[in-house]
């Protein structure tokens, strides 16, 4: 099992959330949906890359990857 | 009974309010905050009820200063705007994420009526409710579903408010709720998880979804609004659209304004007595009502489009695109649209930083966006362009004085750029930025709801702004009237003395005591009084004069240059109060307007915030005169040395 950060996951991939890093505004992502357990697919990026968009429950969000950067997440395939 | 709007952003939340209230709104403060308060009233069986809405929110914890305002009204019974039953917008097609605040605020023990909108779309997407389930979990509440966007569930909602017992939650899902502290970020998640968990376990009964939710025709929308190339230039070409609209549609209406105002005024001039109430009416007031009015069209024309692009779901896309380019000058993805509105005003694009939710981001976007060139540099940059600046070609295809226009707003932009940079460096805050920003599917505006938002913003800015504009107007209306006692009879009477004067057609005679009068007014007085000042800019006191009265507004500086050389303005062109700059001789002879003057003077009005109205909106924005005056100074800093920089490079 290898725990990662959402900053650095490919399209379309399904991933489960692990954990949320402590960070200024990680209660802000806990109340958007950003909670463990929770699946959730990173759609498409910005020109640059970043922001990331992530698809969670139907909705779609955007992160910056610092902010994505907080979020742990594992691979829903490799469970 | 007091009614309270909630919702999470993007629920349709305004279209509900819309529906509800139709044109009786109205905006105030909620009290003790200088959050907005959008308030309407409607009536059933006679009986009057107030709706207010709330900012939208994922929480009744906030995110930024505007989300405060929930938290601070919901956590005390004594508010005034404390509800008597609160209305929770949910998107139904999202119902977890939507359920958060529902639970919160059912946990206070606040009356509540959920609204379930978007019903239809939720059903499009297979998503099914079990509102009987739904129901049994929270027995006190009442559940009305609609679709508010397309006018349905108005009479299922009236209903509702009419039935409802107004009885509070027994049975809560945190027992013994009490609301964490503002700083208290750890307990809040732990609440929050708490609601979670709970949440599923409900959705899981309530909910069945047939399909995937995806929404598959706004992800290829998206592909292409969001591609590297076309992403970019199909933003450009919709920026592109929005200037060709406000520069060349907003000055029809603004001439009229302006035409209108001047008739108006001298309509009223005849009817009155000759005097100083006359004056007071004619030069002070009514100037500085249409003053006030001139703006109105291009702030409609934009908030017209912002307003379509934020309800189709552009506009967050704008944002996710431009972010990452922003970060670097302490912005933010959402700060391009008030700095490209900037161009054509100020204040509406001051007005639209308000959904930055980082204050410091905000604030820093407040404070450059002036430094845009604005329609309103338009006819000094024209007539000063036109007087110092040869007509001729260069590099065989480009016209000098396009490019000295060009390069005036270039200069605008990059200053703006490099000043935020400055400001992100000394500019503290204790947090991160963050964006945490929803791309809503895409969907066909609502117009109504853009209707009653441009109408809202003209609003704000007539009567807030207004208030500011018209006093600064009488101030500068009352220095330009009176002076030292009789000095200014003296000058009149002195250039009335003069034997040819007699001779003169009857309006060049008016001209000539105007002139005069101005002179030995105060304002003539201060001209003269900061010629020592800017004489290394390569102003005399006549320049001054007119850079005093044009802090009421940049245009200003046309019109006051041609009262105090007793021209009369002749329109657009200018062609005689042209003529009459380029005679103007200093003692020792030499012309005043040369290059080196006419290039300073341009500079100085790229940086000066020499606008009234902007500073009066940036006061209402940041809520104080602390960034306001810091926005005077570090502006004025800018232009003073940088015309005097330039002044001495091209002497």
């Amino acid at each position: 099992m290898k725990s990662n950060s959402l900053a650095k996951q490919a399209f379309g991939v399904k991933v489960q959330i692990k954990n949320i890093l402590d960070s200024s505004f990680s209660n802000k992502l806990i109340e958007l949906g950003f909670i463990t357990g929770q699946t959730i697919e990173v759609v498409f990026s910005a020109p640059f890359g970043d922001p990331i968009a992530i698809e969670l429950n139907g909705s779609v969000l955007s992160l910056r990857l610092e902010e994505a950067a907080t979020i742990e997440v594992e691979n829903t395939n490799s469970l | 009974m007091k009614i309270a709007l909630f919702g999470n952003p993007n629920t349709g939340k305004s279209s509900v309010f819309n529906l509800l209230t139709g044109l009786r709104q109205h905006i105030g403060n909620f009290a003790g905050i200088t959050v907005e308060k959008k308030s309407g009233s409607f009536q059933i069986d006679n009986q009057q009820h107030q709706l207010i809405d709330f900012p939208g929110v994922y929480s009744i914890y906030p995110r930024s200063k505007d989300e405060e305002v929930v938290y601070k009204v919901v956590s005390n019974p004594k508010h005034p705007d404390f509800p008597d039953l609160a209305m929770i917008v949910v998107d139904s097609s999202n119902l977890e994420r939507n359920l958060l605040l529902f639970t919160q605020i059912y946990d206070l023990k606040i009356p509540i009526v959920l609204v379930l909108n978007m019903w239809d779309l939720a059903q499009k997407r297979g998503v099914n409710i079990d509102i009987e389930q739904l129901q049994s979990y929270f027995p006190s509440i009442s559940i009305v579903t609609t679709n508010a966007r397309i006018g349905l569930g108005k009479d299922r909602l009236i209903q509702a408010i009419k039935n409802h017992q107004l009885i509070a939650a027994s049975n809560l899902i945190v027992e013994d709720f009490k609301l964490c502290e503002l700083e208290n970020k750890k307990k809040q998640e732990e609440e929050t998880r708490f609601r979670y968990q709970f949440l599923k376990k409900v959705i899981a009964e309530i909910e069945i979804v047939e399909k995937t939710k995806t929404d598959t025709l706004s992800r290829k929308i998206d592909k292409i609004l969001i591609h590297p190339i076309f992403g970019y230039l199909i933003f450009s070409a919709v920026l592109f659209v929005i200037f060709q609209f406000i520069f060349s549609f907003a000055s029809i209406p603004m001439d009229f304004i302006d035409a209108q105002t001047t008739n108006f005024s001298n309509f009223v001039s005849n009817q009155l007595p000759i005097g100083l109430l006359n004056d007071l009416i004619c030069q002070g007031i009514i100037p500085g009502i249409g003053g006030v009015i001139i703006f109105v069209p291009q702030i409609a024309l934009l908030f017209l489009f912002i307003s379509i692009l934020e309800e189709s779901g552009y506009l967050s896309r704008v944002v996710f695109i431009m972010d990452k380019i922003m970060r670097p000058f302490g912005l933010n993805g959402k700060s391009v649209v008030p700095l490209i509105s900037s161009v054509a005003c100020a204040i509406p694009g001051v007005m639209a930083t308000r959904t930055i939710a980082d204050w410091k981001e905000r604030l820093i976007t407040i404070l450059v966006a002036p430094l845009m060139s604005c329609s309103a540099r338009i006819p000094v940059y024209t007539l000063l362009i036109a007087l110092v600046i040869p007509k001729q070609t260069v590099l065989g295809i480009f016209n000098l004085q396009g490019i000295v226009l060009f390069g005036l707003y270039f200069l605008g932009l990059i200053s703006a750029l490099l000043i935020a940079i400055i400001l992100n460096l000394l500019i503290k805050k204790k947090e991160k930025g963050f964006l945490l920003l929803e791309l809503p599917s895409y969907k066909m505006p609502r117009w109504p709801n853009v209707g009653i938002n441009v109408l809202e913003k003209v609003k704000i800015f007539v009567i807030d702004a207004g208030k500011i504009i018209l006093s600064i107007s009488i101030i500068l209306w009352a220095l330009a009237t009176f002076g030292p006692s009789g000095k200014m009879e003296n000058a009149e009477k002195y250039v009335r003395a003069n034997p040819s004067f007699t001779q003169l057609p009857e309006e060049e005679q008016n001209q000539k005591v105007a002139s005069a009068r101005l002179e030995s007014s105060y304002i003539g007085i201060f001209g003269k009084a900061i010629e020592p000042a800017i004489r290394p800019l390569g102003y005399d006191w006549k320049i001054g004069i007119s850079l005093i009265t044009s802090f009421a507004a940049r245009e200003v500086f046309v019109g006051s240059l041609a009262t105090i050389y007793a021209v009369q303005e002749d329109g657009d062109e200018n062609l005689r109060l042209i003529d009459r700059l380029k005679a103007e001789k200093n003692n020792k002879n030499e012309s005043i307007f040369t290059l080196a003057s006419g290039v300073s003077l341009m500079i100085f009005y790229v940086f000066a915030m020499q606008c009234m109205a902007t500073l009066a909106v940036v006061r209402r924005e940041t809520n104080s005169w602390k960034w306001p005056l810091i926005q005077v100074a570090f502006m004025g800093f800018m232009a003073y040395f940088g015309a005097l920089f330039a002044f001495n490079i091209l002497s």
